[in-house]
């Protein structure tokens, strides 16, 4: 049956040469084991770049995928995730049933018994505890019909401030670095700009691992006329930075004397725009003074990075006419990491770089709907990019929710997924509600978390399409739907919405995790001041969640009142804002160089960098930005645990190609599994022959806070770094600890709550299987 | 002159600052975020009492009485339980704002002397306290329901 192209040996597939905006020439991947009946639209739901697929069916199953050609994200491409990772929702152990904790087992049971007990559950805390003693911790992977469900349930239904998502792992600083520095979420360009721009800067982003789709755009864009330079900065040698014009390889940690070399370099050569700056701006003498101290030698001595690459980077950064930039996780989930995401935005603000043609700033994300996340404020925001600080945003909820607004907890920010963690170890929450995420392989030391799922007085709820690590833990695991048998609509990193249409039913029993909210919902019995139903008065499809949603943007940086089911499914994918005024949505944000500052529209009063301590409406008042964009310097502060006598070695975790997430779906694909079995430990070739150590070799890597056995994989990066993906847990291999997250820390970056796992220090010892 | 005297105060103020943040980093570090801002704190406030001594030094001659000490019953050793975090921060803040204090009156003094050194001293240093109360201050109202509401 028709493979387009075998994406496992050659993931990107063969070169299409151009340059241009949306001259991006199509190409069909396709991916099929049976000739499908007929096709549902869709968008694939394996990374954020959200590529639009249409879903093969036969006889009510998938039988597999093609990409849409007249789709604006992939073209008609697809990666191997987007081909082969739909095989999962096939997977014989798909879970059918709900199951039940009776006598220390898991047991089959109905949805009546599993619903009432969670809701005798939660009454009865309620009761005693209040509503503060339930929390809930989603994920990046739902719809957002389902998070704007979660958030109203939690929000306006009990009232807890405890709700976050996983997202807080992987993307919370692409949002804090946007709203830091123009005062709303919302990635300002298009990836169009990707087909004209004469330079791309990746910071920290192995974008050939992650989105394998926008890398064949760049590799295209390589091939054709005119190619643009190329800056990488990260401390591997990455698919991604083998193909750099400059690659700049900074110590662990060491990301802000890089930029701020960087800017210094920039600003000192007057490769600046004065009038961009005078006129859309704050904070230039400031950060001019904090990044004068850091001359290429100075950065060199700390970083490693040679002084003269460093001139060649910023000399391409600082000519160009257009520029595109991308920040992931080698940025996001290291010391400073807001800090550091934003010096990205003050290079585009420094140059006016910005809200035109050729030129855009992505603070990626990670997962498929970490945006919706965000934006429905099923996380630590609130919906719509309201901000927690500005009683009228607050009280415009409640008008769209008809409750009182003190029944909305915004006495202090949401509470981050950490935070939520620490009250469940300290006994204060007692519920905890984790829906299509599978913490005990995704969180940081593990071993605490482990030990907090499985205390006497917590009670476990798991909402999952596959028994994972954490449903183990758990006392009720409710069988979930997935993509391709529920429908709804989501946002990929660059603001492009797509409805995904179902195209199959769910296995057994499964339901949405749409309809498990509503159910709790109603059998809660919440209802509004007015003593009408929340929710179920008037949602009985995602449809009229979606149409409810969409007021919710009315006026809103993310405003959707443009579009409808039935717009999105017309065409294949649409860039919010989509309003009356840009019908058709909107490519560049802040053309005018007007941003998100004034203070009643903005999502945020901003934080301080360093200490995350939260700045208040009076004092953002006398700032009073009022559409200039924030320029922050921050200076470098050096990590708090570095490689010592005893643990002498960087560790740093990362994604590889075939793999998503914990690998609950891309696991069950026999291509991607294959292609990727197993964890390992890369190490340099020098300290390989330090250790003694050979390729395959079974290695003990050792932290403060616990131990793995990996198969050693020799080269590819620098001596006194080691790097373990961090997809692999226990579920399909349970003979070994590996999971990459028993060693890592639980800090925080201050500002975005996000936990540093790109470093930790490690010893490695060669073990004699 | 009473400017020795209460720069004196102000000493004693910034070096029970640096060891009750030094301490808290300590006593709580099982939290996510506090063992390391409260040892950045801790440093900052051993940086700014490191800037007093230069003045003290400087106008020790004109001391009259002996510097006033603050006493007060703050940072109860062995405090513990849930309310033992919010306790401490509590304590926290009203040291920051004994400091902060300090600092407001002597730089009143440094204008009034016109001694420029000791005015930008108080200026970079009162800006640095009201950082450090400022994130106690939100990290209070964080903890304040869940301690007194759902904690047991
Ligand atoms: S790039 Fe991302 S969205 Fe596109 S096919 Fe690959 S995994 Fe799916």
């Amino acid at each position: 049956m028709p493979e387009t192209r075998d994406s496992i040996t050659d993931i990107w597939g063969p070169r299409t040469g151009f340059e241009g905006q949306e001259q991006w020439p199509a190409r069909i991947d396709e991916h099929t084991t049976e000739a499908p009946d007929h096709w549902v639209q869709s968008a694939c739901v394996l990374c954020s770049n959200g590529c639009g697929v249409d879903i093969g069916v036969k006889d009510g199953r998938i039988v597999g995928v093609r990409g849409r050609a007249v789709d604006s994200v992939n073209h008609g491409r697809l990666g191997p995730k987007g081909l082969h990772g739909w095989v999962a929702n096939n997977s014989p152990d798909r879970l059918t049933k709900p199951l039940i904790r009776r006598n220390g087992q898991l047991e089959e049971a109905t949805w009546e018994e599993a619903m009432s007990l969670i809701v005798q559950k939660s009454k009865d805390l309620i009761a005693k505890h209040t509503s503060s003693s339930i929390g809930f911790y989603t994920s990046g992977q739902l719809f957002l019909e389902e998070y704007y469900a979660l958030a109203i349930v939690g929000k306006a239904g009990l009232g807890t401030p405890h709700m976050d998502g996983n997202t807080r792992l992987c993307t919370a600083t692409a949002a804090a670095a946007l709203k830091a520095s123009f005062g709303s979420d919302g990635q300002p360009g298009s990836y169009a700009d990707l087909d004209s721009t004469e330079a791309i800067l990746h910071v920290g982003h192995n974008i050939a691992s992650q989105q394998t789709v926008l890398w064949m755009r760049i590799l295209d864009r390589l091939a054709g006329p005119n190619p643009p330079k190329l800056v990488v900065i990260d401390p591997r040698r990455t698919y991604t930075a083998e193909k750099a014009t400059v690659h700049l390889a900074p110590r662990v940690g060491t990301n802000i004397p890089v930029m701020n070399g960087l800017l210094h370099l920039i600003i000192e050569a007057g490769h600046l725009n004065h009038a961009y700056i005078e006129a859309h701006t704050l904070g230039f003498e400031e950060l001019k003074k904090t990044v004068a101290k850091w001359t290429p030698d100075r950065v060199e001595r700390l970083t490693g990075v040679p002084a003269d690459k460093l001139r060649a980077a910023a000399d391409i950064l600082g000519t160009c006419k257009t520029l595109v930039s991308t920040v992931l996780q080698g940025v996001y989930q290291s010391m400073q990491a807001t800090a550091s995401a934003v010096q990205v935005n003050n290079l585009h603000l420094l140059r006016g770089l910005l809200g035109h043609d050729g030129s855009g700033i992505y603070q990626m994300n990670g997962q498929p709907t970490a945006q919706n996340t965000r934006e429905c404020g099923a996380d630590g925001d609130l919906p719509g990019f309201r901000n927690w600080g500005n009683e009228t945003h607050i009280q415009e909820l409640a008008d769209l929710w008809n409750v009182h607004p003190d029944q909305i907890p915004h006495w202090a920010p949401p509470t981050h997924a950490m935070q939520i963690w620490r009250y469940c170890e300290t006994g204060s929450i007692k519920m905890l509600w984790i829906s299509g995420t599978n913490p005990l392989v995704s969180m940081p030391d593990l071993a605490r978390a482990r030990k907090i799922l499985a205390k006497e007085d917590l009670f476990v709820i798991v909402q999952d399409a596959f028994l994972t690590e954490t449903t183990k833990y758990a006392d009720v695991v409710l069988p979930a739907a997935i993509w391709g048998e529920k429908t709804g609509c989501f946002t990929n990193v660059g603001r492009t919405v797509h409805i995904s249409h179902r195209a199959v039913n769910p296995p057994g029993e499964a339901r949405s995790d749409f309809d498990i909210f509503v159910d709790y919902s109603r059998r809660m019995d919440f209802r509004d001041q007015h003593g009408a139903p929340l929710l179920t008065s008037t949602w009985q499809t995602t449809e009229d969640a979606f149409n409810a949603w969409r007021e919710c943007t009315r006026g809103r940086p993310c405003d959707y009142t443009g579009m409808s089911y039935a717009k999105l499914s017309e065409g294949s994918g649409i860039q919010w804002p989509c309003n009356e005024e840009f019908p058709d949505g909107k490519k560049h944000l802040y053309e005018d160089g007007v941003f998100a500052t004034a203070t009643e529209y903005c999502e945020t009063y901003g934080e301080d960098l360093e200490t995350g301590a939260p700045r208040s409406k009076e004092e953002y008042q006398a700032i009073n930005p009022n559409g200039r964009a924030f320029l922050h310097g921050v200076d470098y502060e050096p990590p708090h645990e570095e490689p010592d006598e005893q643990y002498p070695l960087w560790l740093t975790t990362g994604r590889v190609v075939f793999h998503f997430h914990t690998r609950t779906k891309t696991g069950r694909s026999k291509a991607l599994q294959d292609a990727a079995p197993d964890s390992f430990v890369q190490l340099a070739t020098e300290d390989a022959a330090r250790y003694g150590i050979s390729e395959g070799d079974m290695v003990e890597v050792t932290s403060r806070r616990g131990r793995v056995l990996e198969p050693a994989r020799v080269g590819g990066i620098e001596p006194g770094l080691v790097f373990i993906p961090f997809h692999y847990g226990y579920w399909d291999k349970a003979d070994r600890p590996r999971a990459a997250n028993e060693l890592t820390l639980t800090e925080w970056d201050p500002v975005s709550k996000q936990p540093h796992f790109k470093y930790a220090a490690v010893k490695l010892r060669k073990v004699h299987a | 002159m009473h400017l020795a005297t209460y720069l004196g105060l102000l000493e004693d103020s910034e070096k029970q600052l640096t060891d009750a943040f030094e301490h808290v980093a300590e006593k709580h570090r099982d939290e996510p975020d506090i063992e390391q801002i409260c040892q950045k704190f801790s440093a900052w406030s051993r940086n700014h009492h490191g800037q007093i001594l230069g003045f003290v030094e400087k106008y020790l001659e004109e001391q009259e009485d002996e510097p006033d000490k603050l006493k007060r019953d703050l940072f109860a050793r062995n405090r513990s339980g849930a309310l033992a975090l919010l306790r401490d921060l509590h304590d926290l803040w009203l040291l920051t704002q004994q400091v902060q204090l300090c600092w407001t009156v002597i730089r009143q003094a440094a204008l009034g002397l016109r001694d420029e050194e000791l005015k930008a001293c108080a200026t970079e240093c009162a800006a640095r306290t009201k950082r450090q109360t400022d994130w106690l201050l939100g990290r209070v109202k964080q903890a304040a329901p869940q301690t007194l509401l759902v904690a047991e």
